[in-house]
């Protein structure tokens, strides 16, 4: 019986996603395209919001992107600390930076779409400043594996850091949540459909959701694999000169 | 009856094993003088059974309390005096009088000095004196002779000599002949092969 | 454990400016707040609690990466992780010991400075019990930010960097209880939620700074 774990193992984890990378891409490429041309140009404007309301079918997946990424770098840092697969928090270093740029698209989008709803391209609204400090916390981790050398180091280092931040974050968001009430409406989307927004924006908005998260899933897998493939060099280097 | 014991260890530095296959056991007055050319891994080897930094594989037995270490770096404090210094370390390891540690290398009289204004030679003799006051059985030494003359050689020889009388232990790594019987590990025969890697971190990703 | 506290405090002592040198801080920067904002007496109480606890925080910053750095650099490290000390047990003497350098101190002198930007007289118990509670907080958290950068070269602005994100939520719950302070509303809340996370903090995060500390001496 082969252990789940073996997956993690560099070669293997290499081997498998050379196989699945490409197929994960194009079903994230189709996915990501059909929803938001489905959701831009196929769905009716808003009665109230107008055609503004468009700009959602970007805010909300890169949204629920950018915290599940957090979400999914603690998971890996833990597998790290715990088990030491150095897959795990090589792809908790890969997913890092997108999760970072999709905090700063669901940031980005999120004061465009603010300018015509609220009349301000910035408030200090819970939500919006919840994502503004988890953006600070993906800087955060980022710059701390850019500033260790050693690679085992970094990567216990980092994991601490994700684990110590994941509680903070969780904090901060309490306290901004205290701190102002807010004028940001409540998730719109949501597994419970009848609290949700109309058939015809959430069909959209579900196959543009699995078009991000494919997307996520591609790009990971495309930057753990390129973390491997530095660190196999690093080794390869390491060992050279130590041969002299 | 051996105070601390190495059993197929191997240490690795930056992810890269350094050295493998030793072992070795010290016991109750005897004295392990380490050899090897620079970058051989002796101070990795110190600091491994030093619990500073975990063994790639094999085990070092070794009681909790039965290790002092000394690096390089001396860990002084150049706004203290020495007596201080001293004081402060003794208090960390459970009391213990300065006095006499004090006199073994011929501190006392600079005593009320601030480390800072030691010399590098007086430095090195008050790291090694804080040896003296930890009370315990293994010192672990990592050139403790680098920066001494001659006189305070004698004086560190003297302190050794002293120590593994009642009955300590001496791992040491140094270039110079001390003058007393030791079994002498020359470390180079156990260069970790660079083709193997075997348990490396890195090792995975070849 | 006493004794590496009595150590820390000499030496901050002895160096100079281990007490003065936040502190100073603190004032220039409570003083050039009017500058940039005018003097308008309204507009300063207003901001006041904001001002003292974002002051006091940076304050609190400033003296962080010399809490490892220095016994880092001289050795003294990796002797007292040889040494029968629990490292966790350091880490937590350190802190306090930056507690009591730089924290408390701050919390002395932040009534002044109230003065200086019209603070509400309701504020004033509010504002030194706030900070009582929160300075070690800030001293904890950045004691696990020096821990985790302690080897690094430049690992003192890195450390700004990890640690900011860390001290909001103190920020905030300290601040909104003076400001509730000075308005008269019921302040309970954010106080016990700043009370949590002290302990919370002194509690737990000396464990994680002690592992960090391992890490980095490997």
């Amino acid at each position: 019986m082969a252990s789940l774990w073996e997956w993690a193992n560099p070669r293997k984890f290499m081997t498998w996603t050379d196989k699945a990378l490409p197929v994960i891409s194009i079903f994230a490429a189709v996915l990501f395209l059909a929803g938001l041309i489905w959701g831009f140009f196929f769905t009716p404007d808003d009665y109230r919001q107008g055609a503004t309301v468009k700009i959602f079918y970007i805010h909300v997946p890169s949204a629920m992107i950018a915290i599940n990424a957090w979400l999914m770098m603690l998971i890996a840092s833990l597998i790290w600390l715990i088990r030491r697969h150095h897959v795990s928090v090589l792809a908790a270093k890969a997913a890092a930076p997108v999760g970072m740029v999709m905090t700063l698209i669901a940031l980005a989008s999120g004061a465009i779409w603010g300018k015509p709803m609220w009349g301000t391209y910035w408030e200090w609204d819970p939500r919006l400043t919840s994502f503004l400090i988890l953006f600070l916390f993906y800087v955060g981790y980022l710059a701390l594996w850019e500033a260790i050398e050693d690679p085992d180091t970094a990567a216990d280092l980092t994991s601490v850091l994700c684990l110590v931040g994941s509680v903070f974050a969780v904090l901060s968001r309490y306290a901004v949540n205290f701190w102002n009430q807010g004028l940001h409406q409540g998730a719109s989307l949501s597994l419970d459909k009848a609290e949700n927004v109309a058939d015809v924006f959430w069909y959209p908005a579900l196959v543009a959701l699995a078009g991000f998260v494919l997307l996520f899933l591609a790009l990971v897998l495309l930057r753990t694999r390129t973390e491997i493939r530095a660190r196999r060099l690093h080794a390869i280097e390491m060992r050279e000169r130590v041969q002299g | 009856m051996s105070i601390l014991s190495v059993t197929n260890l191997s240490i690795a530095r930056g992810g890269i094993p350094v050295l493998e296959g030793l072992n070795f056991a010290v016991g109750t007055g005897e004295v392990l003088v380490l050899r090897g050319p620079n970058g051989a891994g002796k101070t990795t080897l110190l600091r491994t059974l030093a619990g500073l930094q975990p063994p790639l594989s094999g085990t070092v037995t070794c009681a909790d309390d039965a290790v002092a270490y000394a690096a390089h770096a001396d860990g002084l404090k150049s706004t203290l005096t020495a007596a201080e210094n001293l004081k402060f370390w003794a208090g960390v390891y459970g009391g213990g009088d300065i006095e006499p540690a004090l006199k073994a290398f011929d501190l006392a009289a600079l005593a009320d000095r601030l480390a800072g204004n030691l010399s590098a030679g007086q430095k090195r003799r008050l790291g090694l004196a804080r040896l003296l006051v930890t009370g315990r059985p293994v010192w672990i030494l990592d050139e403790p002779t680098v920066s001494l003359d001659a006189a305070s050689v004698a004086l560190f020889a003297a302190a050794v000599a002293n120590h593994i009388a009642q009955g300590g232990a001496l791992i040491v790594a140094t270039h110079i002949d001390l003058g007393f019987d030791a079994q002498v590990l020359d470390v180079a025969p156990f260069r970790a092969d660079p083709q193997v890697m075997s348990g490396a971190f890195d090792e995975a990703f070849l | 454990m006493i004794r590496l506290l009595m150590r820390d405090l000499i030496l901050a002592l002895r160096a100079g400016g281990g007490f003065g040198l936040g502190l100073g801080f603190f004032l220039i920067l409570v003083t050039l707040v009017p500058f940039g904002v005018g003097p308008d007496s309204e507009r300063l109480s207003a901001i006041a609690p904001g001002v003292l606890w974002v002051g006091a925080l940076l304050a609190c910053l400033l003296s962080l990466d010399r809490i490892f750095a220095l016994d880092y650099e001289d050795g003294s490290l990796d002797l007292l992780a040889t040494a029968p000390v629990p490292l966790e047990g350091l880490v937590a003497m350190k802190a306090l010991a930056h507690w009591i350098t730089t924290g408390l101190p701050l919390v002395v002198a932040a009534p002044m400075l109230g003065v200086l930007l019209h603070l509400d007289g309701a504020a004033y118990t509010w504002l030194i019990v706030t900070l009582l509670i929160g300075t070690p907080a800030l001293s904890f958290i950045g004691a696990f930010g020096a821990a985790i950068t302690v080897g690094l070269k430049r690992g003192g602005l890195l450390m700004s960097l990890l640690v900011l994100p860390l001290y909001i939520p103190t920020l905030i719950f300290g601040a909104e209880v003076v400001r509730r302070g000075a308005q008269g509303f019921d302040v309970m809340t954010p106080l016990l939620m700043q009370g949590g996370i002290s302990a919370g903090a002194i509690a737990l995060l000396p464990f994680a700074a002690a592992a960090a500390i391992r890490i980095s001496l490997r």
